[in-house]
């Protein structure tokens, strides 16, 4: 099916281009000068502390590299799971998937306290360290991507079309439990410690990545007057549907297992009951904005055009996926170590009680710089090769059979 | 290549240009080495030491960054250490004339023990 | 050759009544060692912290008088048992345990354990990504928000790296005891024991064979070198 697709590349320098590529430059540059500040001056003028280690940058930044591993499913619905219906879409998914990891990669290191020293984490490697594992996994996962973008591009390398589709999927999922390992390995953080975190992750990548993807899609197709028809939207908003369900599955499983534990019901409450806005975020946020009210769009009696709740699906996953990792990483941090178990503790290095996080100015630039990063890469990509098809209205309507 | 050498004269002008790095005398009476030795390798030889020290605990070896500054640290009138990195001084006159900027003083002290210096900057 | 450097450590050494004796200059610390602390919170009092300011100084950590960023190697804890009323003061700093999940999770093996058990930061490639301090459960580890200056010449810290508790590794190969301890003997109750767990002849041997002592979250099975008795 994808060998009758055409594609083409986005004309550059158009008035649209380049207000686009100014826009995104600009926020990358405002970016670039709060982590200038940041580093100059060290983390002090930031939100984090000794207590609250990671911050919102590494909510961007996590929110970004598990949207990555999950961008490329669309390229392995198509190519792995021989759904022909998908497969003009592959080139993008890959490029995507690229782009993201390069966005949130860009944030991560730019908040390292020595990104001077980002060498020093290439030649320097604890193999004992899911960190360091990771190093290479986001590393791997970019090579492994663009060698499957080849052979989708090249028929040269069509016999290699197979099995790069493969490697790039296991990788993605190798890296996704990777990523949710970071997490799942700390023992003595009451909000995590579970083995859990890992599917918890692969099934937050497939909706968070699916959503952007059919954000950067359904956007470059409106600006580059490309016809997508109806089909292919409501497809997409469906298996979106199915992701998220997937989604609050396992965050169901997560707490409820969590509540089973006596010893857990402090951190349990803390972020289901009282933690404030931790406990909004999850609520609202997290449940509500981008579990809940999704599925009811992309399964129940919304009259809009596929498209059109594919897209409002799409963003309410966004901005629920950003609430969710919040209450992971901040939420999961604000609850106080339990040095005493069943004692009241107080110390002068906040012992014991909830710790406070705002995030400052300067955090919330680097993490839209990271998102400006990947549309910029994303732009580039599709400028430069032939990656987006140039429509996709007819070829999808009468592929519908094999699903 | 005759363009590419003319090229590199110019751009190496300035430091023929600047005044040779001075600075104050070391209290010690001599190196652990020959000037030409310590010039060139006492990058290699404080990366060696470092590690050594630190990470496997072995102490008192030759070449240590302690022993550099508690020399090499000039005093100033009214009694206190100067910093070596300040400007003029035995690390930074040199560092400054071939425009390499050592990481070292990011966190090691700049002075001899057992002088108190202001807090904050 | 005995240089000038020498002389000072060797007069260092002999100043103070040592629990152990220095190691020789050149030889690597040892896996014979594994150094430890037994702290008595029965002689611990609630306002005493002895132990935190002669680790302020020995460390030359000024703070900014941020309490929220500025590093904390040593902190005296105060815990209640909320059934009983029963109350302590317990100082906490790194546990150096034998199974450090700091180390496990340094992506560059910057958090690493000295062959003596020590529990060490190598600033020199660590890249300020303050996994290890997600990963501690004691909060033992702080991170540089800022500049630095005033640092001892014994002890590099600077901004953008994590930091904390060495267990006065440089008093220690000069044979000395950690300040902590050395400042609870001579201004506060000795609270604090220092020695080496490896050596049956040493009193914080003989004294934890004896006599029942505990370790913080012992159910993590991090096996930490510091034991305390009264809590």
């Amino acid at each position: 099916m994808s060998a009758i697709t055409s594609y083409t590349q986005v004309r550059p320098y158009t008035r649209g281009w380049l207000a686009l590529m100014a826009g995104l430059g600009a926020v990358i540059a405002v970016a670039l000068g709060a982590v200038w500040h940041m580093e100059h001056q060290g983390h002090w003028v930031t939100g984090m502390t000794n207590q609250v280690v990671w911050g919102l940058p590494h909510v961007f930044a996590v929110f970004l590299i598990v949207a990555a591993s999950g961008a490329l499913n669309v390229a392995s619905m198509g190519s792995v799971f021989g759904r022909v219906g998908y497969q003009p879409l592959g080139r993008l998914s890959a490029l995507l998937a690229v782009a993201l990891l390069a966005g949130g990669l860009a944030v991560l290191v730019l908040d390292l306290g020595r990104p001077d020293r980002l060498s020093v984490a290439m030649t320097h490697f604890n193999f004992k360290s899911i960190f360091a594992w990771n190093v290479i996994l986001y590393s791997g996962f970019m090579a492994v991507v663009a060698a499957y973008l080849w052979t989708m591009m090249d028929w040269r390398a069509k016999r290699f079309y197979k099995p790069a589709a493969l490697a790039a999927f296991g990788w993605r999922l190798i890296l996704t439990t990777g990523t949710g390992c970071i997490f799942g390995f700390l023992a003595a953080r009451e909000a995590y410690g579970a083995a859990v975190m890992a599917p918890l992750f692969i099934a937050m990548s497939f909706a968070y990545g699916l959503a952007a993807f059919i954000l950067v899609l359904s956007l470059s197709f409106k600006m580059t007057r490309r016809s997508m028809g109806d089909a292919l939207p409501a497809r997409l908003v469906r298996l979106l549907g199915l992701f998220v369900a997937a989604n609050l599955y396992f965050t169901a499983l997560h707490h409820v297992t969590q509540l089973y534990f006596a010893g857990r019901s402090g951190v349990e409450a803390f972020i289901l009951w009282n933690g404030g806005i931790h406990t909004a975020l999850f609520w609202g946020g997290q449940v509500g904005l981008g579990g809940i009210l999704p599925l009811a769009v992309a399964y129940g009696g919304c009259g809009h055009a596929p498209r059109k709740r594919a897209m409002m699906a799409s963003v309410m996953v966004v901005l629920g996926g950003l609430a969710q990792v919040w209450v992971i990483v901040i939420g999961g941090q604000a609850w106080p170590l339990d040095l005493f178990p069943g004692m009241e503790a107080s110390s002068t290095f906040a012992d014991g009680h909830v710790h406070d996080y705002a995030p400052s100015a300067w955090e919330v630039m680097l993490g839209l710089g990271g998102i400006a990063i990947a549309l910029v890469v994303t732009t580039l990509g599709i400028t430069a090769l032939r990656l987006l098809p140039a429509h996709l209205g007819e070829a999808t309507g009468s592929c519908r059979s094999p699903d | 290549m005759g363009a590419l050498a003319v090229l590199i004269t110019l751009l190496a002008l300035p430091a023929f240009a600047a005044d040779l790095p001075q600075w104050p005398k070391a209290k010690g009476e001599a190196c652990i080495a020959a000037n030409d030795v310590m010039r060139r390798e006492h990058p290699d030889m404080l990366k060696h030491q470092r590690d050594d020290t630190l990470r496997l605990g072995i102490r008192g070896a030759k070449a240590s960054l302690k022993a550099c500054v508690e020399c090499h640290a000039a005093t100033s009138a009214d009694g206190h250490a100067v910093p070596v990195d300040a400007p003029g001084q035995f690390c930074q006159s040199c560092h400054s004339y071939v425009a390499v900027k050592p990481d070292c003083f990011e966190c090691h002290a700049t002075t001899p023990k057992a002088t108190v210096r202001e807090a904050s900057r | 050759m005995i240089n000038r450097r020498h002389m000072i450590l060797a007069s260092g050494a002999m100043l103070v009544a040592a629990p152990a004796t220095a190691r020789q200059a050149g030889q690597p610390a040892s896996a014979a060692q594994r150094w430890g602390l037994l702290i008595d919170t029965s002689k611990c009092g609630v306002e005493c912290t002895v132990c935190v300011e002669a680790c302020k100084a020995e460390m030359g950590l000024s703070g900014h008088d941020r309490p929220r960023t500025d590093a904390q190697y040593v902190r005296k804890v105060n815990v209640r048992d909320p059934a009983t009323g029963a109350a302590h003061s317990v100082p906490v700093m790194c546990q150096h345990c034998a199974k450090p999940p700091c180390v496990d999770v340094c992506p560059t093996g910057a958090s690493m354990k000295r062959a003596d058990g020590i529990v060490l930061v190598d600033r020199h490639i660590c890249i300020g990504c303050r996994y290890c301090m997600m990963a501690c459960p004691y909060k033992a580890r702080s991170f540089a928000h800022e500049d630095q200056s005033g640092q001892q010449p014994h002890l590099p810290r600077g901004k953008g790296t994590v930091e904390g508790c060495t267990l006065c590794v440089h008093r220690i190969d000069e044979g000395k005891p950690p300040a902590c301890v050395e400042a609870c003997a001579a201004r506060a109750r000795g609270a604090m024991l220092f020695g080496d767990l490896n050596d049956p002849k040493s009193e914080i041997a003989q004294k934890v064979a004896r006599e029942a002592t505990t370790r913080i979250r012992a159910d993590l099975g991090l096996e930490p070198g510091v034991r305390y008795q009264g809590i």
